[in-house]
C-alpha cells in the first residue's frame, strides 16, 4: 500500500533523511520509533507530502507522491493523518471539523457528512460533544475527534505522528484504545510512536530510526525479542525502563 | 495621455525669482527635518515623562497619563494643529495671543508644538510597554538596593526598556516625518507644500510629486540604516535588546 | 476668554455638519475600511508568496505607501485618477471623477497597505500545524486560507483592524488639503464664513474625540471578551 524507496531529504546542507526504504502492506500496523532528531515525524510526513524528499520516490496505492504531476490534494484525501497537537480549527464546532473536508473535498452533502460524522463519533465515544468547540474538550476529547475526523474521510490508510506525546499521562490509554480498534478492525496504519505497549499489542512491523537511517525493520516479535543493531538495543533499554 | 512632460522643469527658476524649482524642493526637505526633528525632541521628553509615570505606583498619576494619552490620541492632528494655530492666540490674553500671531515662522512653531504632543502620547505608550515588559523583579532589586525611585527608573529601567523599545520607537520617528506635511495647512513651507506650489505654478504635476515622493523615501531608507546602525551599538549581549527591527503602524 | 462664545453658530450648523460632513466622513471610513481589508488581506497573501516576484511586488507597494505622507497620496491620486481612467476607459481627455471617488481611491489604496501588514501578522501568527492539518484533509490552497487560516486570523486581529480603522477615520480630515466637505471642511467652511474659528474648532475636536474615545473603548471591551472565548 505504502512503499518508500531509498528516500533522502535535506534540510539546506543538513541531511535529515538517508536513504530510507520500507514497506507497509495493506492491513498491515508499522510503527516508526527512535530517538528524538531520528527524523521519523519528517518521513512520515513525506508519506502525504506535507514534506517535500528530493531523493527516492514514495508511493500510495500506486501513486508516486513526489511526482510533480501527482495531484496532492486529492491524494491526500485518500490517507488520513493526525498530529501530535490534535490541530483541530478552533473556530469551529467538532461536527463542522468533521463536515468541512467532506462537504469541500469529497464534496459530499450536508446531510450525508453529518450522519457519517456522527457515526465516527460514536465509534470513538465522543457523540455528546458534537456541537462543543475544540476549546472546550480535553486533549485527550480532541485527539479522539482528530482521529474520527481523519476517518470521515474514508481512508485506505491512516498516519500517525505522535499522537499521544502531547496527552497528559491518564489521557493516553482511551487514544490508544481507539486505534487499537481501528487496527483490529484491518486498517493500514503507520505510526510514529513512543508507546511500545501499543507496539507490541497490534504492530505486525517495528521501524527504528535513528540520525535519518533507518536501522532495523523487523517483526514485532523479533524486534523486541532480539533486535540485531545495538543502537536499537540502547534505545529499548532507555525507553523499556518506564 | 495628454500631458507634457518636462524634466527640466527643476532647473528653471521659480516665481520667486531667486531659487531653481529644484532648490525650493531641497528647502522644504530641510523645513521638514527640522520640524520632524524637533517635534521628535519635544515627543521624547514629553512622551518619557508621561510614558514613566504611567507606570508609577501612584494612581493618580497614572489616571492623569491616561487622560494625556487619550486626548491627544483621540483627536486628528490636522485638527490639534488648528487648535494651537487658530483657536489658542483667542484664547489667551488679548497682547499674548497678537504676539503669538505676528511671530515670524509661526507655522513652524506651531507645527513643532502641534506634532511634538501629538506624537507624545504614542511615545509615551511606546515608553509604558517597554518598562511594563521589563521583569517586576528589576524594579524591587533596585529599590532593594536603597535606590529612590527616580534613581531606579534612571539607572535600571529606562536604559533596558528603551532598548527595547528601539524598533517601535524608530517607526514613530518615522511618522512624524511623514506627519510634518500636515503643516501645510498651517501655512508652513515644507516639502509636500513645496511640490504642491511647483505644480501650481508650473502644472508639472506628476515631475513635482515624483520628486518629493523619492525624497521622502530616500529619508525614510536613510533613518532606518541609521537606527539600525543605532541598535547594533545600543544592543546589550545575550540580550534581544537589538533584534532585527519590525516597523508597525 | 470664553466670553462671547457663540454656541449659537455651532447649533445653526449642525445640520450641515452632520448631514454634510459627517456623513461623508464616515461613508469614506467604512467603505475604504471594508475595501482596504480585502486589498490588504490579498496583498499580505502576496507578500507571503514562494513566487518572489509577487512577493517582492506586494512588499514594494507596501514599503512605498508606508514611507510617505498621507497628504501627499491625496494630491498624488486627485491627479492621477483621472489619468488612469482615461487610460481604462480609453477616453479622449482625463476622466473627471468626483471628491468622493478620488477621496476613496486613495484612502482605500493607503491604507490597504497598512492592513496587508495587520493581517500578514495575523496570518502567520496561525500555527503551520492548523495548515498541515487542512493540507492532510486534503483541502486545496484556496480552500486551507479561506476556511481556516483567513477565518481565523481575521478574529485573532479584529482588535487591531478596528484601531486601524479608528485611525483611518481620523485621517480622512486630511481630505481638506483638497478643499473637501468632509466633518472637518464642513466646520472649517463655517469657521471662516461667519468668523467663528474658535467655536467651531472647538466643536470639531470634540466630535472626533468623542467618537474616536467611545469606539476604542468597544474595541477593548472586545479584545477582553475575544480573549477568554478563546
Amino acid at each position: 500500500m505504502i512503499t518508500l524507496n531509498h528516500v533522502s531529504k535535506w534540510y539546506q546542507t543538513f541531511q535529515v533523511l538517508k536513504d530510507c526504504s520500507t514497506e507497509v502492506a495493506k492491513g498491515e500496523v508499522v510503527v516508526v520509533c527512535g530517538p528524538s532528531g531520528s527524523g521519523k515525524s519528517t518521513l512520515i510526513k513525506c508519506v502525504n507530502g506535507l514534506e517535500p524528499f528530493e531523493k527516492g520516490t514514495i508511493t500510495v496505492a500506486g501513486i508516486s507522491v513526489g511526482d510533480r504531476k501527482t495531484n496532492l490534494p486529492k491524494l491526500r484525501a485518500r490517507i488520513g493523518m493526525v498530529f501530535q497537537h490534535f490541530e483541530l480549527f478552533p473556530h469551529l464546532t467538532v461536527m463542522r471539523n468533521l463536515e468541512l473536508a467532506q462537504m469541500k473535498v469529497l464534496g459530499r452533502g450536508k446531510e450525508e457528512s453529518e450522519r457519517r460524522g456522527m457515526q465516527l463519533l460514536e465509534r470513538v465515544g465522543l457523540q455528546e460533544q458534537a456541537h462543543k468547540y475544540p476549546g472546550q474538550l480535553s486533549g485527550g476529547q480532541q485527539q479522539r475527534v482528530a482521529i474520527a475526523r481523519a476517518l470521515a474521510m474514508d481512508p485506505i490508510a491512516m498516519l500517525f505522528d505522535e499522537p499521544t506525546s502531547a496527552l497528559d499521562p491518564e489521557m493516553i490509554n482511551e487514544v490508544l484504545d481507539v486505534m487499537i480498534a481501528l487496527a483490529k478492525d484491518g486498517m493500514t496504519m503507520m505510526v510514529v510512536t513512543h508507546e511500545m505497549g501499543f507496539a507490541r499489542k497490534v504492530a505486525h512491523r517495528v521501524v527504528f530510526m535513528d540520525k535519518g537511517e533507518i536501522v532495523e525493520d523487523a517483526p514485532t516479535a523479533d524486534f523486541f525479542g532480539k533486535p540485531r543493531s545495538e543502537r536499537a538495543q540502547i534505545f529499548l533499554s532507555k525507553i523499556l525502563q518506564h | 495621455m495628454n500631458y507634457n512632460w518636462n524634466w527640466s522643469i527643476f532647473f528653471e527658476t521659480s516665481p520667486d525669482g531667486v531659487h531653481t524649482y529644484l532648490t525650493t524642493l531641497l528647502l522644504g526637505t530641510a523645513w521638514t527635518l527640522a520640524t520632524a526633528l524637533a517635534a521628535w525632541c519635544l515627543a521624547l521628553a514629553l512622551g518619557s515623562l508621561v510614558g514613566v509615570i504611567r507606570t508609577t505606583p501612584f494612581p493618580w498619576l497614572v489616571r492623569l497619563g491616561e487622560a494625556y494619552v487619550e486626548l491627544f490620541r483621540d483627536i486628528p492632528l490636522l485638527v490639534q494643529m488648528f487648535l494651537w494655530y487658530f483657536v489658542l492666540p483667542e484664547l489667551l490674553p488679548v497682547s499674548l495671543g497678537d504676539w503669538l500671531k505676528q511671530l515670524p515662522d509661526a507655522s513652524f512653531y506651531t507645527a513643532v508644538v502641534a506634532l511634538g504632543f501629538y506624537t507624545s502620547a504614542r511615545v509615551a505608550e511606546q515608553v509604558r510597554a517597554g518598562i511594563t515588559s521589563l521583569a517586576r523583579g528589576q524594579r524591587f532589586a533596585a529599590l532593594a538596593l536603597g535606590l529612590t525611585l527616580p534613581q531606579a527608573y534612571g539607572y535600571v529601567l529606562l536604559p533596558m526598556a528603551y532598548r527595547i523599545i528601539l524598533p517601535p520607537l524608530t517607526s514613530e520617528f518615522l511618522n512624524v516625518i511623514k506627519n510634518s506635511a500636515v503643516a501645510l495647512t498651517i501655512g508652513l513651507m515644507e516639502l509636500t507644500a513645496r511640490a504642491r506650489a511647483m505644480q501650481e505654478m508650473s502644472f508639472q504635476v506628476f515631475e513635482a510629486f515624483t520628486a518629493a515622493t523619492i525624497i521622502y523615501i530616500i529619508i525614510n531608507i536613510a533613518v532606518t540604516f541609521g537606527m539600525r546602525w543605532v541598535e547594533q551599538r545600543a544592543a546589550v549581549p545575550g540580550l534581544i535588546g537589538a533584534a532585527v527591527p519590525a516597523a508597525t503602524h | 476668554m470664553f466670553s462671547n462664545f457663540d454656541f449659537d453658530v455651532i447649533i445653526r450648523s449642525l445640520p450641515y455638519l452632520f448631514l454634510d460632513g459627517m456623513t461623508f466622513t464616515l461613508m469614506l471610513t467604512a467603505l475604504a475600511t471594508a475595501i482596504g481589508i480585502v486589498v490588504g488581506t490579498l496583498l499580505a497573501l502576496m507578500r507571503l508568496s514562494a513566487f518572489a516576484p509577487i512577493s517582492i511586488l506586494a512588499a514594494g507597494y507596501v514599503n512605498l505607501m508606508r514611507s510617505v505622507p498621507l497628504v501627499l497620496m491625496i494630491f498624488w491620486f486627485y491627479f492621477l485618477v483621472p489619468y488612469i481612467g482615461q487610460w481604462i476607459t480609453g477616453a479622449a481627455q482625463p476622466i473627471q471623477v468626483g471628491a468622493f471617488a478620488s477621496s476613496l481611491v486613495t484612502f482605500t489604496l493607503f491604507e490597504a497597505a497598512y492592513f496587508c501588514e495587520i493581517m500578514r501578522a495575523g496570518i502567520q501568527s496561525i500555527s503551520r500545524g492548523q495548515v498541515s492539518a487542512a493540507q492532510a484533509l486534503g483541502m486545496t490552497y484556496p480552500q486551507t486560507m479561506g476556511y481556516i487560516v483567513l477565518p481565523q486570523a481575521l478574529r485573532n486581529m479584529l482588535p487591531v483592524l478596528l484601531t486601524q480603522t479608528i485611525i483611518l477615520f481620523q485621517d480622512t480630515s486630511l481630505v481638506y488639503v483638497l478643499s473637501i466637505t468632509d466633518f472637518l471642511g464642513a466646520a472649517s467652511k463655517v469657521a471662516q464664513r461667519d468668523g467663528r474659528l474658535v467655536e467651531m474648532y472647538l466643536f470639531a475636536a470634540l466630535v472626533y474625540f468623542i467618537i474616536s474615545f467611545l469606539t476604542s473603548r468597544l474595541v477593548r471591551r472586545l479584545q477582553i471578551r475575544t480573549a477568554i472565548i478563546r
